[in-house]
């Protein structure tokens, strides 16, 4: 087990209980902050690695901004998105937007 | 030579498509103006070939046209083949085709389907023609189901009546069985010889390629054609009910041209019957059948056509006794006359219809020889001949048939022809008694529009006269090597005519049928001039006879219980079960099918994106787990 392995352990139980989040939960907002959960996991998983692995020092770093640039721009338009939808039906339970329903 | 017999079809051919499709709008009133001049073309071209092949006796003419099928083995080509025997059948369809074209301009003024009339009347000939001078008998085949065709056209002429739409149908159909057996006849004949040709199956026939049994099957197959196209028993049930065509239609086909098609047929397969002995005993037996049968229900109709009708029956009856018995060309020879002389009978009656305004049940005329003269000594010159009285043409012919019969050890034959030449003159006699002694039965009206009927169908009536009177005469004499028995030679040769003895058995057997004949006549007259209670009395004593002839011996009766309704039936259940149940299930039930799984899938479309966001991340699950450890291991 080198040292690499604990951050990317933590990186994967950070991922998989934001995935749950996004899966199991009813309220939206929550949804969006288990999808940035999510996110940075994946950013805690591509520091370390970069740290750790051979190779062009940073280079993970520098996908680790991107990343989180993205996700606050991800995140501004989901927003958006949860307030529009709020409008319109007056709730935030995910369960209630079933309107596709075949 | 080529040309010529080429355009003989082609003509009449023409003149239908044109009158067809331009009659309405061009033609209206005129639209006979073409048929008749192409039709009146094609006469003179068939004299033309007639007098041709007059002269060139022994060489028949074969025309090559082209290819028509080339499949597999099977080589046909569209051709014709000109001999004596042609030649007389192109004398008759071209003369009667011609002169009942005339007549119809007459008969047919007026009538609102009157460019039709004309344009089927020449495809008629146009088929009639190619039917007689085909020279294979898929090529005849053709001509025999354009006819057929068009006599379905012409009988439910009037379409708007229900007896006759129904009429033409029921004369399609019964040909159709008839031409059932024509086809399986083909079938054998080219999977025994190869070829459908007459020169190749001829051929082949003489060299004694086909087995004895075969040859038979062939010969009764071609014949059931010819029973239903030459209306013999039993498919003899449409002819009458024919009648409800207009009456130049009854006159040309269903008695001068169409129903010679069967016996042409069968006297053109001569080198295929001379080696059936069976088969040719089955063509006469049942003419011979036919014959006495339909003499004995002529006895009691009361519509004029009809009794013409049951005549024509009774008459090819006479014809395929003849080839039956092998007297080929006395067939042919009352085949000639008869067409002259039962197209006459024919025309004359529409005359008959015509004055009475379109009466046609012989109980309501009477008086009318001296009201329409010319149509009565037209008439009676037919009923003359067609009874069998010398020295008019049907005499010559008929006693011929019998004494052949006679002379060929057939006595059974020989008396029941006697029998029906008895009979024949009653019914033909009780038809002019009726229509043209006594008082007038009709009602005051049409009384008053007796009127004689026009040139354009008197003029072929006195035309059609003198052959009925004196054509036997001229070719038949003397009797059995007469002219036309000499030139009939080339194609039924090895028939050897008997010397013929005035003085003999032959002389001696033609006193008797003319006498058997004169007392028909005789009892004709005391029962419809002299002794008019008669009829009446004779019916009242025999009422079952009376009523199997009236009936026509319930044949239309018997077919209705044992085909008609079974295949109605039969009909009914393929569509109640077969139909609606199997088909009509079947495809509903895939369609409810397609529906209920769709019902099953549909719960999985929730509409909530959680869930889809889990299928995909279920789906990712999976590939992960088949790339790392299953894939590639």
């Amino acid at each position: 087990m080198n040292a690499v392995d604990w951050y990317l352990l933590l990186a994967m139980l950070l991922f998989c209980i934001g995935a749950y989040g996004v899966l199991a939960r009813r309220n939206v907002i929550l949804i969006v902050m288990c999808l940035e959960l999510m996110l940075n996991a994946v950013n805690i998983a591509l520091v370390a690695m970069s740290n750790f692995m051979p190779g062009i020092a940073g280079r993970g770093v520098l996908f680790a901004l991107f990343i989180i640039t993205l996700a606050a721009a991800e995140v501004t338009v989901g927003l958006a998105i949860v307030i529009a939808n709020y409008r319109n039906k007056r709730s935030v339970q995910a369960d209630e937007f079933n309107r596709l329903k075949g | 030579m080529k040309l010529v017999t080429t355009l003989i079809p082609l003509l009449p051919l023409f003149g239908f498509v044109v009158t067809l499709l331009l009659g309405k709008r061009f033609f209206g009133r005129r639209a006979h103006i073409l048929s008749c001049l192409v039709v009146t073309a094609a006469w003179a071209l068939s004299m033309y070939v007639f007098w041709h092949v007059f002269t060139h006796q022994k060489e028949p003419l074969h025309i090559t046209l082209f290819t028509w099928v080339a499949s597999g083995s099977l080589h046909v080509t569209w051709g014709y083949l000109v001999d004596t025997l042609t030649a007389v059948m192109l004398l008759i369809v071209g003369t009667i085709g011609m002169l009942v074209h005339y007549y119809s301009i007459g008969y047919m003024k007026g009538d609102e389907g009157y460019y039709r009339f004309f344009a089927y009347l020449n495809l008629f000939m146009f088929a009639m023609f190619v039917l007689v001078l085909a020279d294979s008998y898929l090529l005849m085949f053709l001509g025999w189901e354009g006819v057929g065709l068009c006599s379905y056209l012409l009988i439910s002429f009037w379409f708007r009546k229900q007896s006759a739409s129904q009429a033409g149908k029921k004369a399609f159909l019964v040909n159709r069985v008839g031409d059932f057996g024509f086809t399986l006849g083909m079938l054998l004949i080219f999977l025994t010889v190869g070829t459908l040709q007459f020169t190749g199956v001829f051929a082949a026939a003489g060299a004694g390629k086909i087995g004895s049994g075969t040859m038979t099957w062939i010969c009764l197959l071609l014949f059931a054609g010819a029973v239903g196209k030459s209306a013999q028993f039993p498919l003899h049930v449409w002819l009458p009910d024919a009648m409800e065509g207009p009456t130049p239609v009854s006159a040309l086909i269903h008695a001068a041209t169409m129903v010679n098609a069967g016996v042409y047929m069968v006297a053109r397969s001569y080198p295929l019957f001379l080696h059936s002995h069976a088969a040719m005993l089955v063509v006469m037996g049942i003419g011979t059948f036919t014959a006495i049968y339909a003499a004995l229900i002529a006895l009691t109709q009361n519509d004029i056509k009809r009794v013409i009708a049951y005549s024509t029956i009774s008459s090819l009856g006479f014809m395929f006794m003849a080839l039956g018995a092998g007297a080929w060309a006395a067939g042919i020879f009352y085949l000639l006359v008869h067409g002259f002389f039962k197209g006459l009978l024919f025309l004359a009656s529409g005359s008959v219809i015509h004055a009475m305004s379109g009466e046609q049940d012989m109980r309501r005329m009477g008086g009318l020889r001296k009201k329409i003269p010319l149509t009565f000594w037209t008439m009676l010159a037919g009923a003359v001949a067609m009874a069998g009285i010398i020295p008019l043409s049907g005499f010559w012919a008929k006693d011929e048939i019998i004494g052949g019969a006679f002379s060929g050890g057939y006595y059974v034959v020989w008396a029941v022809g006697i029998v029906t030449a008895f009979i024949t003159a009653i019914y033909m006699f009780r038809l002019i008694f009726l229509t043209f002694w006594g008082d007038n039965r009709a009602t005051p009206e049409v009384q008053q529009h007796i009127h004689e009927s026009p040139a354009v169908m008197t003029a072929p009536l006195v035309i059609l006269a003198v052959p009925a009177a004196v054509l036997g005469m001229i070719v038949g004499l003397p009797p059995e090597s007469g002219w036309i028995h000499r030139f009939l030679q080339p194609v039924f040769f090895s028939v050897e005519s008997e010397k013929f003895s005035w003085v003999g058995t032959g002389g001696l057997l033609m006193l008797v049928s003319l006498a058997v004949v004169l007392v028909g006549v005789y009892i004709a007259y005391v029962m419809y001039v002299r002794r008019r209670e008669l009829p009446a009395t004779v019916a009242g004593r025999v009422p079952w006879a009376y009523q199997a002839s009236f009936h026509k011996f319930y044949m239309d009766e018997f077919y209705e219980a044992a085909v008609i309704r079974r295949t109605i039936g039969l009909a009914s259940w393929l569509w109640t079960f077969v139909d609606v149940k199997i088909i009509d299930g079947a495809v509903n039930g895939l369609a409810w099918l397609w529906e209920h799984f769709a019902l099953l899938i549909r719960p999985l479309q929730t509409g909530r994106v959680q869930n889809y966001a889990l299928a995909i991340f279920g789906g990712m699950l999976v590939l992960v787990i088949v790339i790392r450890w299953v894939w590639g291991a």
